[in-house]
């Protein structure tokens, strides 16, 4: 197994020796080779989302190398706080902008502000100047159903959140733990902040009885909705979108009441080495182009002229959203945390 | 060991010269990055000094209590479940003549090679809420406690049988010959002389089990439900809020476990006598149908439960849509089409585990040699056996975060490893210190010392001894210290997440991420191939131990 690789070695060596050699009889004229700027950029984009950005940035950027540092939202940030002392990456380039407003509260972020950010929508820039980070794309916390098991089992399509503290949903919902996963907590903060807290305590009091599962991930429970696992997933818009591409029996509803949302975000890190290499990417997040990347896969976008209608995508997302009070989530993050914890993490014994 | 108050020797300044150098190597690998990420513990979120404050607030929750609680549950019925089951196995493969011994012997390891993913998708493929057998449940639930307990089981079943195995493979034949004589009952010589003899084996498997359980987050994550335990409180402390000060606090309380083991062992080993003596006649079973038939039987069953899993997430991985579109396609193992690295992950993979398998087994088995032969010298001694057995006792994600805290840090002179595959290696030989130390160790202690003292006074030095004796002696436990550390540097996740840079992920951080985008079905694929490549190294092993067996194993017989 190991031959393979040794012989592409052999076979790359053997290639670099031959282009020396024609360059070496070639003309001493011949520019050398520019060296590229290899730009580190740490990212919770998905996987398949990496190589068309890379592909498309390097495109309009020829003397900049992007090597991607991708994991889930929660690793990425805690790697980057870890790092803090001594950073590493370059760039971000798509992770929650909780995670970088965070960073800019900690002195970890270059500010910026990339050539076109006056186009944005304006909740998809920071509000300092200048910028500590600029929004991509938006996503949603939205509800996934299962119609194929719904048939089965004959359950009803739910319409609203108060739909699902309906008895028929008795342990058939899942939804992601708030804390172990950015997701949950930005579904608990938007009833918390349609209903008011007391309302919205109250609700998910009654939703806890039809929850089979807290998960400790914002992309699981629609897949585990479009598997059949579980009838209702409570989580990410496009995870359910790309499932439902794929085949699976399942219907992504925007509840009637609205629903929560994040922003993706770039930002540049401070002390980075590649600054001005960093600034391009910035630049380049917020053109055009960019966003009819992002439009290929988030159904809301910076840019207001960019029409993104992503396969199997609901199409009333974007009215639906609510208007969600970025500072004040932060602010009461630790409070709110504590208290979902103390009311149904602490007593979710084993169901028997 | 009796030591005599005489001058030291040159071999005696050697040995401390060189346990003194692994005790040092060993608080870089483990003990400073540990440090680095515990302390934490003792600090506000905006690094202030704060003393023991979190730990008040972390106790005062009842939540925690909750978690310790399952957390000790599910370890206790898992050792209780693995240990019998791994002697049962061990004692099969060891004591009886078992038709196709081999098999059954490769069969036991699959679960080390696999990710701790695999038995958790086969899991639910089996007994989710569409699997097959759904109906054995009885309208339970796989998610949660019983899950776990399955998983946990089929994933430390050969941690456990390793170690048993070693303990069984070495016997004095004249110690049954004796017994034999003397006309002892089968049960008599049973609890006489084959449980004693095997005594620090078990309570070390039994130890490894219970640790391995406590530690242990991704059975807990992908099938645990809303089971809470230590280790997935850690995770949301750490991933979830990016709280490192109660990370950490949890992560202390983790470390209780292993310290109670520490204690233990040390307790178990000043009994421990040699069992190999110099005059030892090794132990060849001979043919008996009765019993060779029912340890056949019970390997065979083990054996199936163990396939079962496996077969399943290989069938998982040829599907197109579970559960929805069962038709078969090779498309799950084209890997580039799910992650940008494609293959790549896969060849960082093996040069990972290579690496790891050659400076682990090298480092783990002279380690254990200089602990177990240096005369003396408690103090230091003690020291490196403390910081060889941490590492099991610490979930891979507060290890991974300590080394980038301290390999990280501004002006370490050992920064340019950082973000290297120098990194992974180091931290992966790091993570499974334990088991590979542990392994050496009992090996070790069944050589009689006497080989040592006929050298010293054939003025023989020590590491001839050790190079031309002792390592020979111990070359099957050398070869499976090496395959053990190839296989889990092959599987490992929890700590090298936070470490690979874009040049070397690996493939079993890859796999994860497949799974968390929702290709369950190239995720499982992805894990196949891990089984597959490290079941190809194992077959080398089983041949190349044949081989040896045979050359340099031929004075085990008579």
């Amino acid at each position: 197994m190991g031959d393979g690789m040794i012989g592409n070695n052999i076979i790359r060596r053997a290639a670099l020796a031959g282009a020396a050699a024609v360059a070496m009889v070639g003309l001493a004229a011949a520019p050398a080779f520019a060296q590229k700027t290899k730009l580190t950029v740490y990212t919770a984009l998905e996987n398949d989302q990496l190589d068309p950005f890379k592909k498309a940035f390097e495109a309009d950027n020829p003397g900049i190398e992007i090597a991607w540092v991708r994991d889930s939202t929660g690793v990425v940030t805690a790697k980057l706080i870890a790092e803090k002392d001594n950073p590493r990456a370059d760039v971000i380039w798509g992770l929650a902008a909780s995670s970088t407003a965070l960073f800019a509260t900690m002195g970890m972020i270059e500010p910026y502000a990339p050539k076109g950010v006056e186009a944005l929508k304006p909740m998809f820039r920071s509000g300092k100047t200048p910028d500590t980070w600029v929004g991509m794309d938006a996503y949603l916390s939205l509800v996934c159903f299962n119609t194929a098991e719904g048939k089965k089992g004959n359950k009803p399509v739910p319409a609203s959140w108060a739909d699902l503290t309906k008895p028929e949903y008795k342990d058939s919902i899942v939804m992601p733990n708030p804390a172990s996963s950015g997701t949950g907590y930005l579904t608990i903060a938007a009833w918390l902040q349609i209903m008011g807290e007391e309302a919205g305590w109250k609700y998910m009091d009654a939703l806890h009885q039809n929850i089979a599962q807290y998960i400790h991930s914002g992309s699981a429970p629609c897949v585990q909705a479009a598997k059949g696992e579980r009838l209702i997933g409570i989580g990410l818009d496009m995870r359910g979108a790309s499932e439902k591409t794929k085949g699976a029996p399942i219907d992504l509803i925007v509840p009637k009441e609205g629903l929560g949302w994040e922003l993706e975000a770039t930002a540049i890190v401070k002390g980075t080495k590649n600054l001005d290499a960093a600034k391009k990417l910035a630049d380049w997040a917020v053109t055009k182009k960019a966003n009819e990347l992002y439009a290929k896969t988030y159904a809301v976008v910076a840019l207001p002229d960019v029409k993104a209608a992503p396969v199997n995508y609901p199409v009333n997302a974007e009215p639906g959203m609510i208007k969600n009070d970025m500072e004040w989530m932060a602010k009461n993050r630790e409070r709110i945390l504590a208290e979902w914890t103390k009311r149904y993490d602490g007593k979710s014994a084993p169901k028997k | 060991m009796p030591s005599t108050k005489v001058g030291l020797s040159r071999d005696d300044l050697i040995m401390r010269g060189g346990v003194v150098l692994l005790a040092a190597l060993l608080l870089v690998i483990v003990g400073l990055p540990l440090w680095a990420l515990l302390a934490k513990g003792f600090e506000d979120r905006d690094g202030k000094f704060v003393g023991l404050a979190n730990y008040v607030s972390y106790f005062s929750t009842p939540a925690l209590f909750n978690s310790a609680l399952n957390s000790l549950h599910v370890a206790a019925v898992s050792t209780v479940i693995v240990v019998p089951l791994a002697f049962l196995y061990a004692y099969a493969l060891t004591r009886t003549v078992l038709p196709m011994r081999w098999l059954f012997q490769g069969i036991a390891l699959i679960p080390i090679f696999a990710p701790s993913l695999l038995p958790g998708l086969a899991l639910i493929y089996l007994f989710g809420t569409q699997g097959f057998f759904k109906a054995l449940l009885g309208g339970g639930s796989i998610y949660g406690f019983d899950g776990i307990v399955i998983a946990q089981v089929f994933y430390c079943f050969p941690h456990a049988t390793l170690i048993l195995v070693t303990a069984l493979a070495t016997a004095d034949a004249r110690l049954y010959e004796a017994a034999d004589a003397l006309g002892a009952s089968k049960l008599r010589v049973f609890f006489t002389v084959t449980l004693p003899g095997a005594k620090y084996g078990l309570i070390s498997a039994a130890l490894v089990v219970f640790t391995l359980v406590i530690t242990d987050f991704g059975i807990a994550k992908v099938i645990g439900g809303n089971f809470n335990v230590l280790a997935t409180d850690v995770y949301k402390q750490v991933i979830g809020q990016q709280n490192f000060s109660m990370g950490a606090v949890v992560g202390m309380v983790l470390l209780a476990p292993a310290a109670l083991a520490f204690v233990v062992d040390r307790l178990v080993q000043r009994k421990q006598v040699a069992l190999l003596t110099a005059r030892a006649v090794p132990l060849v079973p001979k043919p008996k149908p009765g019993r060779d038939f029912v340890f056949t039987l019970i390997c065979t069953l083990v054996s199936i439960g163990i396939l079962a899993i496996l077969g399943m997430a290989i069938w998982g991985s040829l599907i197109k849509y579970w559960p929805y579109n069962l038709s078969l396609t090779l498309d799950n193992y084209d890997f580039a089409k799910f992650d940008a690295n494609g293959w790549d992950s896969y060849w960082n993979s093996v040069e990972m585990a290579v690496g790891a398998a050659l400076f682990g087994t090298a480092l783990m088995f002279t380690g254990a040699w200089l602990t177990e032969k240096t005369r003396g010298f408690h103090v230091v001694r003690g020291v490196v056996q403390l910081l060889a057995f941490l590492p099991m006792a610490v979930p891979g994600l507060v290890l991974g975060l300590g080394y980038i805290f301290f390999f990280n840090a501004p002006g370490n002179p050992l920064g340019f490893l950082y973000a290297t595959m120098g990194i992974l290696v180091v931290n992966t030989v790091a993570h499974f210190y334990t088991v590979g130390h542990l392994t050496a160790t009992t090996a070790l202690k069944q050589i009689d010392p006497e080989f040592e003292s006929v050298s010293a006074s054939l003025k023989v030095p020590i590491w001839r001894t050790f190079s031309r004796v002792t390592a020979p002696i111990c070359l099957p436990s050398i070869l499976d210290i090496a395959i053990y550390l190839f296989v889990n540097a092959m599987t490992t996740v929890s700590s090298v997440i936070f470490l690979y840079s874009p040049d070397t992920k690996l493939a079993s951080v890859a796999a994860v991420n497949i799974e968390e985008a929702g290709t369950t079905a190239a995720a499982a694929a992805l894990c196949v191939v891990i089984v597959l490549t490290s079941a190809a190294v194992k077959i080398v092993h089983l041949l190349a131990d044949r081989f040896l067996l045979d050359r340099l194993q031929a004075w085990r017989r008579r």
